[in-house]
């Protein structure tokens, strides 16, 4: 293997490509042209809501945030209720999600820069606050409608066959790609990530840039509910726990370590795919969900002792 | 000088701001629910925290050696499905005896696993047992595919017991305080502190890292496995995905007792304070007449604001000392 330099993104991505292939095999008819946008379209939503969690993880200091799953349901009934079947009102529903989800995301931050609350359980609380405002909001009733124009750019064909969303998720993630490697926060972040020390000596205001990571975090996981509200046309009380740990998992198989200071978007968009792949062709082999859900946790362990190792003590 | 000593304090005894905090959540629980401390009421109360308590103190072992155990809540549901399938009504005391032991053994065996993949293969905790949870998830809905099963109705008596007047659940705690107070003296005990601080500094001073790290795991499905035994005569029956939401709590209870999610440090009886804490929010809430929709909001909140105690405190003192 040492010889052999493959870049964890890049592994995931040839992962994704014989996966889909092997499902062809394995299910005749599993591997066409339909599917393949098919499951690009369902990795976008996964990709989208992983983007924020890939920075925050990026940031270190056992940086991880677990309100992503509850601002995606938060973002999608927030604007499932705003828009109320009005193309008009895409623009306002999205502004105020998004500043929702910053605020949100952002005492995430401040909790753990001015307090000094472990990231995992401040924001494993805040999930459960944001659940709770959902409930306070909504008493239940989840009145609203999506806008027409919303399904027409997010999930039906757009060009080609294939949906918005596709499209959408390139920019996206060259946005992202932008973000990590050509301004002076990328650069700070991955300073912050490999040594908060260092990055303070050498004039990087700390809690500034993790503060600003989980701002950005909770922003784009609203942005992830908006897009998978594009999708799904209703809302649910749980719409967006099932995004929470597959955000991390996308994100460990894309090759970001967990300890924080390295990894791309680009790791955790394979990721994403890998992912949504393997849901989608045990789903498709048709197997008990008691077996699924073995297969899938035997899969994962895999994938994650292939690159998901720490290095060695002697080392 | 003040600060000295009360960080000292504090470092010496994790679980003071717990307790702090237990004192004030049982007295407005008290307040609220006059009569709390009642026998029956009292008993009652420790009997629904016992399961929680004894999955936290396996959390707490693997933390406080640095790693984290997502998957403990999955291994609860399987234990609990293994344990109403094998036990009946009419099961003998040979068979029932049997049948613990093979609950025990099905979570040393998915400790076990767990303890490989994050040791031996250096896998990364918070994810592989993420990974895991989905075994142990799978096992249990294949062997209990829906809710049912009834346990004989001698054991979950002998659930309510109060030996010597004294609740069950208080019982358990202090054996499993003393447990630990006696684990913490040995070498053992030692080396997981070790191992949770600098884990390439006990490597390095011959500390067995990989041995101790494996144990915690392993000593987590035991533990999940005893917390499946207590969920189990609680209920009396059997519900495949019934442990499932216990995870998460479980990791909270352990920070709020006062042990650093960075490991290296913390105890056993703050964690079990910390599940009383949580309790107590609970009754508190239900006590206080908070509207059915506001519940959820409130209970978080609160345990929002309990886990930013020390740092707002920490916080306060400095700007006081700076000023």
């Amino acid at each position: 293997m040492k010889g052999l330099k493959l870049s964890p993104p890049l592994v995931a991505l040839l992962l994704a490509i014989a996966l889909f292939f092997l499902g062809g095999i394995v299910r005749p008819g599993f591997a066409n042209y339909s599917q393949a946008i098919n499951i690009v379209r369902l990795a976008a939503f996964l990709g989208i809501v992983s983007a924020g969690q890939t920075l925050v993880i990026i940031s270190g200091g056992e940086g991880i945030d677990l309100s992503v799953g509850a601002i995606v349901t938060l973002g999608a009934i927030l604007v499932f209720r705003i828009v109320d079947g009005q193309n008009s009102m895409i623009i306002p529903a999205l502004a105020v999600t998004l500043l929702a989800g910053a605020g949100i995301g952002a005492i995430n931050g401040l909790g753990v820069t001015l307090v000094g609350i472990p990231p995992l359980v401040m924001t494993l609380g805040m999930a459960g606050v944001v659940q709770g405002i959902i409930l306070v909001v909504t008493q239940g009733e989840l009145i609203g409608d999506p806008a027409p124009l919303m399904s027409t750019l997010i999930s039906k064909p757009l060009i080609f066959g294939i949906p918005g969303v596709t499209f959408i998720w390139i920019v996206f993630g060259g946005l992202i790609w932008l973000l990590l490697n050509r301004t002076a926060y990328g650069k700070q972040l991955f300073a912050v990530g490999v040594n908060r020390t260092t990055a303070r000596l050498s004039g990087v205001r700390v809690p500034w840039v993790v503060v600003a990571t989980y701002t950005l975090s909770g922003m784009l996981a609203a942005l992830g509910g908006f897009m998978v509200l594009g999708f799904t046309g209703s809302v649910f009380l749980n719409l967006g726990d099932r995004y929470l740990f597959p955000s991390i998992a996308a994100v460990v198989v894309g090759g970001t370590v967990l300890a924080g200071g390295s990894g791309s978007y680009f790791g955790t968009m394979s990721g994403a795919l890998v992912l949504t792949l393997i849901t989608s062709l045990l789903t498709a082999l048709q197997l008990p969900e008691a077996f699924r859900l073995m297969v899938l946790g035997l899969i994962l362990l895999v994938l994650l002792s292939v690159y998901g190792r720490e290095r060695g003590l002697r080392q | 000088m003040n600060t000295i000593k009360l960080q000292k304090l504090t470092f010496r005894h994790p679980y003071l701001f717990a307790l702090a905090l237990l004192v004030i959540a049982l007295g407005v629980n008290f307040y609220l629910q006059p009569n709390l401390f009642e026998q029956r009421v009292l008993s009652g109360n420790l009997r629904i925290f016992m399961p929680l308590m004894i999955l936290t103190a396996g959390q707490a072992i693997v933390i406080m050696g640095g790693g984290i155990d997502i998957s403990v809540g999955t291994i609860v549901s399987m234990v609990n499905a293994l344990l109403v399938t094998l036990i009946t009504r009419d099961s003998t005391a040979a068979e029932i005896i049997l049948a613990i032991s093979l609950g025990v053994g099905a979570g040393i065996l998915a400790g076990a696993l767990n303890g490989i993949c994050v040791s031996f293969l250096r896998l990364q905790p918070i994810i592989t047992t993420y990974a895991t949870s989905f075994i142990f998830a799978g096992i249990a809905l294949w062997i209990l595919p829906r809710p049912g099963g009834l346990m004989p109705s001698e054991l979950t008596r002998l659930y309510r017991a109060n030996p010597l007047g004294i609740p069950l659940t208080i019982w358990v705690a202090a054996v499993l305080i003393l447990l630990w107070v006696g684990l913490r003296a040995t070498r053992y005990g030692r080396y997981l502190f070790a191992v949770g601080g600098q884990a390439e500094a006990a490597y390095a001073t011959g500390v067995p890292v990989t041995l101790v790290r494996f144990s915690t795991y392993v000593l987590a499905g035991i533990m999940s496995a005893l917390a499946a035994l207590a969920l189990t005569l609680s209920t009396g029956t059997g519900d495949p995905r019934i442990g499932n939401d216990m995870t998460l709590p479980s990791v909270v209870a352990v920070v709020l007792g006062g042990t650093r999610l960075s490991g290296g440090q913390g105890g056993i009886a703050g964690s079990l304070i910390g599940v009383v804490i949580l309790g107590s929010i609970r009754n508190i809430i239900s006590f206080a007449n908070v509207p059915t929709w506001w519940q959820t909001f409130v209970d978080a909140s609160i345990i929002i604001v309990a886990l930013a105690g020390p740092g707002l405190v920490r916080l306060i003192r400095r700007r006081g000392q700076s000023s």
